[in-house]
């Protein structure tokens, strides 16, 4: 098994076995967190940069922090907006932070498609770390990190995904993902808030949370954003609460053993009370640990390739 | 010209150096639950389980083990790019003033235990680490020399020296193999 | 200058507006058609066209020249060069230039500027609303005194059915077209591609189908109850396709046209994230490119238009969501055409020939598309057996934004004649 990838820019263009070496990869490093010096030297010497131009606290950080774990320099671009706020286009700004000497560019963006320009515009390697609604593929695997964690596979499992599919990079990279290793998948949500044409993923589209609860060992929930109301595209968060959040009442419909996934950050009372998130079958916290490790393994992968 | 075989060890020597690495690791601390024995995957990993297999035989003590993959901490991973694989470490004990004992089936350059070395020092701060090898093949780039070694041969660069352990490859014995 | 006699000699003429396609020499004299036919007369200039297929002059009734405003982008003249270039000796202007092409002056700058350019003729289509912003009517009578030839607000659309209902009414007084682009802004919304599978999985805002029907089903009710003359321009959808079949089936003065974008590519294209398959309307699917193709062949649309639409490099090198919409077409139109109609056989030569030529002519009421005797002398002659690939670098446009660079086609115009003074092309 191996790996030949220069960029990740999506889970779409991964193979099963490109997924499985990913994992296995991230499972070693996994370990080095659990030492008394948390730090290889494997990328030493080399510079990554975070260019996020999208705000995102928690990714950023979380990939900073797999980087300094290999021993990388790490040096952080973060500009709000669109690429031309300051008149500068996006391929001049990448390209005058590529000759700093930058190694690995890690790029949050709002537009999907940002990755795979920068990678055919600068030789440095692309980490996507969320491009639009398009796809966010470290996340979808270190969701799928955790629930092979946690499960002990992932063929043969049913995973549900709740709430706003539509806006969801998180949802599309999972469903690639988990698709190719075998697992079920089911979308629930608003009407308004699922895409036309996603069962042609091969996706099982429910309206009826409760009705379908039960069937599912993974509930991925999806943070609704209070904008979409504006947009009209659901009435009220208090009716999607109801229809929608997972509360300590609907969990009794669920699996006993079903895993609680969320990628944060969490509108607490919204998608999940307290209790949930909280709860025994949450692993809110442990997607977020796993995280590290799955970042270090793509950072060290893609750094392999010439 | 065809491809040179020669063997230099056979089952027999291989079991020896196994009981001979066994006495000489115990005489390194007067405390036997303050040595563990730390293999470079994969052959090393073998000789370590073979050397503490003996150690409990004689002294029905069962000696600490750690497993160390120094993919991470190699330096050429600019050189040789091609499909990076972590196969992970296991050193499930704290090193804090143990001795350890770095054990692997060939030295050659010292890079390997060189990255092995810093590998073992970030887990803690070791009383002393001590090398065990089974062919030290000289050719040494770095100022690293086995505290025990089981057989000493002089190889030039176009040779390799070719480790077979039951375990691993069926039967066991060390060949030099000169390359075209 | 163009006073020259010439002659064209033994090329397969096609006219379709007079039903003929057979080989034969024409005879040009005083920027004018004199004569079809083999008759032996003292010409200055001789032109071979034997191999080759002579055509009226191509008429683009659905182009954007940027001048006034953006003319770093294209210029009237740069653009005439591109038409030349093209095969098209007449281009229909839109008036969504800074300032727009809503009053009678400025109709005739873009006639001024199109005479110092001295290559294709091109008309000025005005506004039907002041400042194309929709709410109130322009001056339809002095624009049309002043040249322009139809109206529209294309690039937006008229979202007011009040204010479409009396633009309909108004220019029937002068017997003139009302081009529509048909959108409902609040369905396409901030759309960038054609909403569906492709838009699913590459998380883009997608545009539906029903923002273009939505529209074009109002403005053919209108149509039918003014009784007015409505032009549906770059037709997208198969929907569309068969709406506007529908009503020209119960008699509405309905007429339509389609970009060769749309009926050769489809949103598939856009997961290259190129932003040189952005467009309004965006590409669609393969289903309604079969529609759009059946349509042809059965006359639901009259024309195929480029709509030539330029941008700057800077402008369209950026994010694909952040891209200008618009592709050029002028010399990619004819060729792409030929390819996509012709040689696959979906179209005749005389049919796909009319969607160039009389077709528009007679939509915009312009006395051009025929090689009738005693017509301007606009012709076109073309090798269509000439197989080439396209190189947007090498086009006569400012602009660059070609989705078909580097496709292999097969036709070629090889001569562009504008009231009889000849460009002989590369």
């Amino acid at each position: 098994m191996s790996w030949h990838r220069k960029h990740l820019l999506t889970l779409e263009d991964l193979t099963r076995e490109e997924i499985l070496h990913v994992l296995d990869t991230a499972e070693s490093f996994k370990e080095v967190s659990t030492r008394s010096i948390k730090k290889v030297p494997a990328l030493r010497g080399k510079v990554v940069a975070n260019l996020f131009f999208e705000p995102s606290t928690r990714t950023r950080i979380s990939f900073g922090l797999a980087a300094k774990r290999l021993s990388a320099d790490t040096i952080d671009f973060v500009s709000a907006g669109s690429s031309t706020v300051k008149g500068e286009t996006f391929k001049d700004t990448s390209k005058n932070i590529e000759a700093m000497g930058i190694d690995i560019a890690v790029l949050r963006h709002t537009a999907p498609g940002a990755p795979k320009m920068l990678s055919e515009c600068i030789d440095a390697r692309v980490v996507n770390a969320g491009d639009g609604p398009h796809e966010h593929p470290t996340q979808g695997l270190l969701d799928i990190f955790t629930i092979r964690e946690e499960k002990g596979k992932v063929e043969g499992l049913n995973v549900l995904f709740v709430g706003d599919i539509t806006h969801s990079r998180v949802a599309r990279s999972n469903i690639w993902g988990l698709k190719k290793l075998g697992a079920s998948v089911g979308v629930v949500g608003p009407a308004t808030l699922i895409p036309k044409k996603i069962e042609e993923l091969g996706v099982k589209v429910y309206y009826d949370l409760d009705e379908v609860i039960g069937e599912f060992d993974v509930i991925n929930l999806l943070r609704i954003q209070l904008e979409r109301q504006r947009q009209n595209l659901f009435p009220s968060i208090r009716e999607y609460s109801r229809l929608f959040g997972i509360n300590g009442e609907r969990m009794k419909r669920a699996k006993p053993d079903v895993v609680i996934m969320h990628p944060g950050p969490i509108n607490r009372g919204v998608e999940i009370t307290p209790e949930v998130a909280d709860g025994a079958n949450s692993v809110i916290l442990k997607q977020v640990t796993n995280g590290l490790a799955v970042r270090m393994a793509v950072l060290y992968l893609v750094s392999g390739i010439k | 010209m065809p491809k040179k075989t020669e063997t230099i060890l056979v089952k027999e020597k291989i079991d020896e150096f196994v009981r001979s690495a066994a006495d000489r690791i115990l005489e390194w601390d007067d405390r036997l639950d303050n040595i563990a024995l730390v293999g470079i995957r994969t052959r090393g990993v073998h000789l370590v389980r073979r050397i503490v297999e003996r150690i409990r035989q004689e002294k029905g003590v069962v000696l600490k083990t750690g497993i160390l993959d120094i993919t991470l901490y190699r330096d050429d991973l600019d050189d040789n790019p091609a499909s990076p694989q972590v196969r992970g470490t296991e050193i499930g004990f704290n090193v804090q003033g143990m001795t350890l004992v770095l054990v692997d089936d060939v030295v050659y350059t010292g890079r390997t235990v060189r990255a092995a070395l810093d590998q073992l020092i970030d887990f803690g701060r070791p009383r002393a680490i001590k090398l065990v090898v089974l062919v030290d093949r000289g050719g040494r780039e770095l100022p690293i020399q086995p505290d025990f070694s089981g057989s000493t041969v002089n190889t030039k660069s176009g040779q390799d020296v070719v480790v077979l352990l039951a375990e691993e490859d069926g039967m066991d014995g060390v060949r030099i193999m000169s390359r075209k | 200058m163009a006073m020259k006699r010439i002659l064209i000699k033994g090329g397969r003429v096609v006219d379709p507006a007079r039903k003929i396609d057979k080989v034969t020499d024409v005879f040009i004299e005083g920027g004018h058609i004199r004569q079809l036919g083999s008759v032996n007369y003292q010409a200055e200039e001789v032109i071979d066209a034997s191999g080759l297929v002579v055509t009226p002059g191509l008429v683009d009734m659905h182009v954007h020249l940027r001048e006034p405003g953006d003319e770093g982008e294209e210029t009237i003249a740069s653009g005439s060069a591109a038409a030349i270039a093209g095969g098209f000796t007449s281009v229909a202007c839109m008036p969504n230039t800074k300032p727009p092409i809503d009053n009678e002056a400025s109709a005739e700058y873009v006639f001024l500027l199109a005479e110092r350019a001295g290559g294709a003729n091109i008309f000025p289509i005005g506004g039907v609303t002041k400042g194309l912003a929709g709410k109130e009517l322009s001056e339809i009578g002095q624009l049309s005194r002043g040249g322009a030839v139809a109206f529209s607000d294309d690039g937006n659309p008229i979202s007011d059915a009040e204010v479409m209902r009396r633009g309909l009414e108004y220019a029937s007084m002068f017997n003139k077209t009302v081009i529509s682009h048909c959108e409902d802004l609040s369905l396409s919304g901030d759309g960038v591609m054609n909403e569906g599978y492709v838009s699913m999985v590459m998380g883009l805002r997608g545009v539906p189908k029903a923002a273009e029907e939505v529209m074009v089903s109002r403005d053919l009710i209108l149509a039918a109850f003014t009784g007015g003359r409505i032009h549906i321009a770059h037709v997208s959808s198969a929907g569309s396709v068969d709406l506007v079949r529908r009503a020209k089936e119960r008699g509405v003065k309905v007429t339509a046209e389609v970009a060769p974008h749309h009926f050769t590519l489809t949103e598939e294209s856009v997961r290259s994230f190129d932003s040189n398959y952005r467009m309004n309307p965006p590409l669609r699917t393969t289903e309604d490119l079969e529609a759009l193709k059946k349509g042809l062949k059965d006359g639901t649309i009259d024309a195929i238009a480029s709509d030539h639409a330029p941008h700057s490099e800077e402008e369209k090198d950026v994010e694909f969501s952040f891209a200008p919409n618009g592709v050029i077409g002028l010399e990619s139109t004819l060729p792409v055409s030929l390819t996509e109609l012709y040689k696959t056989g979906i179209l005749s030569l005389s049919e796909l020939v009319a969607k160039l030529t009389c077709n528009p002519s007679s939509i915009l009421g312009i006395n051009r598309g025929t090689l009738g005797e005693g017509a301007v002398a606009d012709i076109t002659i073309i090798d269509i057996g000439r197989e080439w690939v396209l190189d947007a670098g090498k086009f006569r446009s400012k602009s660059r934004n070609c989705p078909f660079n580097g496709r292999k086609v097969c036709g070629k115009a090889v001569y562009s004649i504008v009231a009889g003074k000849v460009f002989k092309l590369d």
